[in-house]
């Protein structure tokens, strides 16, 4: 059987393939959730338009993101989502019903007309409120640890629901909101603009505190997180990690007061790239927090290496494709109707 | 109440259900991206309007199922995991690579593209909106190929061996892909797609035509259908007997369910009908056609064809289910076979686009593919219980660790989120009918629109300053 596992470090690889696709769909789909989640405040209906067409060619590619996470993470780790999904049974499952009213009303709000439009309004809203807020409970109960036995999830249904991962689903949405908010200053211009604008440096500052409560959190949920975060000299070797997060918000809190247009939505992803990395350096090296490492949750070497040609060859080619249909769709985005 | 509720059956169902309807949404698309490269191929040949309108008409009902297609999707990617952790755990090293190439390969080019064939009229070439078309089409296509793959692998599995842990290990990848009933699978879910997406489509040619609205563009729907009908329908019937014989070989048992038939028996009659009794082994009230069952199965009058009661019990797929889904299929691919026999005798007779009884029966077909999609699937799939990965792996042995409670409610949720979502598509999907192509002159791909569509960098007028 062939496999590239005598000269590369499959599942080392594979942990940061996964871990980047999860990353990119935070950012992509945080971005479309983030818009949804500020729809309805929008100061008219000529503004949620807009809103929807600045991430209509988009929103498809950008869920696909968290097909390959999920897919991914069956075909690289399937111990690891084997036991995950029945632990967070509940809210993935929700989190998906949110997903499908909002993708739905991307393809029925342009085509409804009157008051049942309004339905679908609410459907985009409500949808990627609910998803956004499910992620965030999801990240909550895993960064808490997940009861395991065996090859199993041994814990109860709720386990996943407590004070700390409702904090977390909160995080999440305002995070998203952030994203939202600095991406419409950039696609779009005049009221909507002026909105998207107070709106962003308005959830810019509970994303600091959010960010700031994860952040203390963390290190006392588990000795480990905190010997790694506290003890000398680690201490000054990850001190740049919030010091970068902290300059960041001051720049987009300056950008977005000087009226920059562009910077605001990168500065917003550093925000992100910050805090992922603050949870990647204190789950290192698990894959189901506590209990199973990415190593003991690997695929078997020949499969984690079929795949990872596959990667190879198609990641690049996605990767390019992407980035042509934002370059296609560049510029201010229009309310005018649909296709 | 609910506490008793037995998971593996609910997780059975939920899966069934979900999975059932997210078959309906590509079994449409594959046929209907073919169909649209095949338009805008002759426009661009032909330069004649018509095949653009048609195009444009046609391409909104694309979006829309496609965009069900996906969230319903994406939830499959999930479900695997959420029901059947167990069976993710242990055939994950097989499996998933295989799934992962399906969303590296398929999924991305068509999310992408599908971006540009719908928002990028003004934006790209007319040859470069027509290779989106392709590619997106050709998208379809891979995806099938995947999970076909995968899903006949659990069939026929192939290529692995079970190691002392309980989890599989792939020995030979190409024997795990082409695994011995993939390729008849392959080709007849395709070509049941394309016919499919053919049927619809006539449809609502036929309805046109009845209705004498849009008559140039219905004909071009109607004729392009009828087409399928005459050539491909009958196809269908040869690649199902072979996807058959191929069963026989590899699933006999399944093969056995779909006959009713109970006693091993040479020169075994066909049932036409029946009762199969699942309990008494025995298949009651049943019309028979003598020796015929022997004759498709082993090509011989006097073959002998295998009985339900040679595996135990516990061995056999639920018969009715098999035995009744597979007549609802094959029933529908004859009145398939005889909707293009009529439609040829009709062409020749030059009568083909205005006989009103036709066009009567071809709207009544229009539902037709999916039912008998839907059928084919509860054959193959109820039909390889009460194993999920067949003669290695039972059912019950995969499912999740999860109660009964949240599976049912999270059962009924999907539910009634589908029926709510799949109704308001159909609502759209019906309107978009009843508005018909655009033929007004405008320029190519203003899609209704007088204005440049969507995201426009390119242009700002004044008006929108104040937005």
């Amino acid at each position: 059987m062939f496999s590239f596992e005598g000269f590369l470090d499959l599942p080392l690889i594979w942990y940061g393939l996964i871990g980047t696709a999860l990353f990119l769909y935070v950012l992509l789909d945080g971005f479309d959730l983030g818009l949804g989640i500020l729809f309805p405040f929008a100061p008219s209906d000529r503004c949620r338009d807009r809103m929807m067409n600045s991430i209509a060619p988009f929103w498809d590619g950008n869920e696909t993101w968290l097909v390959l996470g999920g897919g991914g993470l069956f075909a690289a780790f399937p111990l690891a989502y084997a036991i995950l999904m029945p632990a967070l049974y509940i809210p993935v499952i929700l989190m998906l019903l949110g997903l499908i009213f909002r993708g739905v009303a991307f393809e029925f709000r342009f085509k409804a007309t009157g008051r049942s439009r309004q339905i679908w309004d609410y459907a985009f809203h409500f949808g990627s409120l609910a998803a956004s807020f499910m992620q965030g409970m999801i990240l909550g109960a895993f960064v808490r640890g997940i009861e395991v036995e065996g090859r199993g999830f041994a814990g109860s249904p709720f386990d996943w629901l407590n004070a700390y991962s409702v904090m977390t689903g909160m995080a999440v949405v305002f995070g998203y909101a952030l994203l939202g908010a600095s991406w419409l200053v950039m696609k779009t211009d005049g009221v909507t603009q002026d909105w998207a604008r107070k709106c962003a440096s308005y959830v810019l500052g509970y994303v600091g505190v959010f960010l700031g409560i994860v952040s203390i959190s963390m290190p006392m949920i588990n000795a480990d997180v905190k010997t790694l975060w506290f003890s000398l000299p680690n201490f000054f070797y990850l001190l740049p990690v919030p010091l970068v997060t902290a300059s960041l918000f001051v720049m987009i809190w300056r950008d977005l007061h000087r009226g920059r247009e562009y910077r605001p939505f990168f500065l917003s992803i550093g925000v992100f790239l910050m805090g992922y990395l603050g949870l990647a350096i204190s789950l290192w090296p698990w894959l189901v927090p506590f209990e199973i490492t990415f190593r003991q949750a690997a695929a078997a070497s020949t499969s984690q290496s079929l795949l990872l040609v596959g990667t190879a060859i198609m990641l690049p080619v996605v990767l390019t494709y992407t980035a042509f249909c934002y370059y296609l769709f560049r510029g201010k985005a229009s309310h005018e109707s649909t296709y | 109440m609910i506490e008793s509720l037995d998971p593996v059956l609910l997780a059975r169902i939920q899966f069934a259900f979900t999975i059932a309807f997210h078959i309906i949404f590509p079994a449409f698309t594959i046929g209907l991206a073919s169909w649209l490269a095949v338009l805008e191929w002759r426009w661009l040949r032909t330069g004649k309007a018509v095949y653009a309108e048609v195009y444009r008409m046609w391409v909104k009902i694309f979006a829309v199922t496609f965009g069900m297609g996906v969230v319903s999707g994406v939830v499959m990617s999930f479900q695997f995991g959420t029901n059947w952790s167990v069976f993710s755990d242990r055939a994950g090293n097989v499996l998933g690579p295989l799934l992962g190439y399906e969303v590296l390969t398929a999924f991305f080019l068509e999310a992408s593209f599908l971006g540009v064939m719908l928002f990028g009229w003004n934006r790209v070439s007319p040859r470069m909106h027509f290779a989106s078309t392709l590619i997106v089409a050709a998208g379809t296509l891979v995806s099938a190929f995947w999970i076909l793959s995968a899903d006949s692998w659990m069939q026929t599995p192939a290529g692995f061996r079970v190691a002392d842990d309980g989890l599989f290990y792939p020995t030979s990848w190409l024997h795990v892909i082409f695994n011995p009933s993939f390729a008849n699978r392959f080709v007849h879910m395709i070509t049941a797609a394309y016919l499919t997406t053919a049927f619809v489509v006539g449809g609502i040619g036929a309805f046109y035509l009845w209705r004498g609205r849009h008559e140039s563009h219905a004909r071009v729907m109607f004729g392009m259908a009828m087409i399928m009908a005459i050539f491909v329908a009958p196809l269908q019937l040869v690649l199902g007997d072979l996807h058959g014989l191929n069963t026989l070989e590899h699933q006999p048992a399944k093969v056995s369910a779909m006959e009713g038939l109970w006693e091993t028996q040479q020169g075994a009659p066909l049932k036409l009908f029946g009762w199969p009794d699942q309990e008494g082994a025995v298949t009651r009230y049943s019309i028979e056609l003598p020796r015929l069952s022997s004759l498709i199965l082993t090509h011989s009058l006097d073959g002998e064809v295998k009985g339900l009661n040679e595996w135990p019990p516990e061995e056999r797929p639920p018969v009715a289910w098999v035995f009744w889904s597979f007549r609802v299929m094959v029933g529908i691919g004859l009145l398939m076979i005889l909707t293009g026999v009529v439609a040829l005798v009709l062409h020749l007779r030059n009568r083909l686009f205005d006989t009103r009884w036709f066009q009567y029966g071809c709207m009544a077909m229009m539902p037709a593919g999916f039912v008998a999609v839907l059928a084919g699937w509860f054959v193959t799939e109820i039909g390889r219980q009460p194993y999920i990965v067949y003669n290695v792996m039972r059912t019950e042995e995969a499912v999740s660790p999860v109660a009964g409670p949240p599976i049912a409610l999270s059962l009924a949720a999907f539910v009634v989120t589908y029926v709510f979502v799949f109704g308001a598509g159909s609502y759209y999907i019906l309107r978009l009918i009843g508005k018909g192509p655009d033929t007004e002159e405008e320029p190519y791909g203003a899609h209704g629109v007088k204005e440049p569509p969507l995201v426009t960098g390119l242009v700002s007028r004044k008006g929108d300053q104040s937005v």
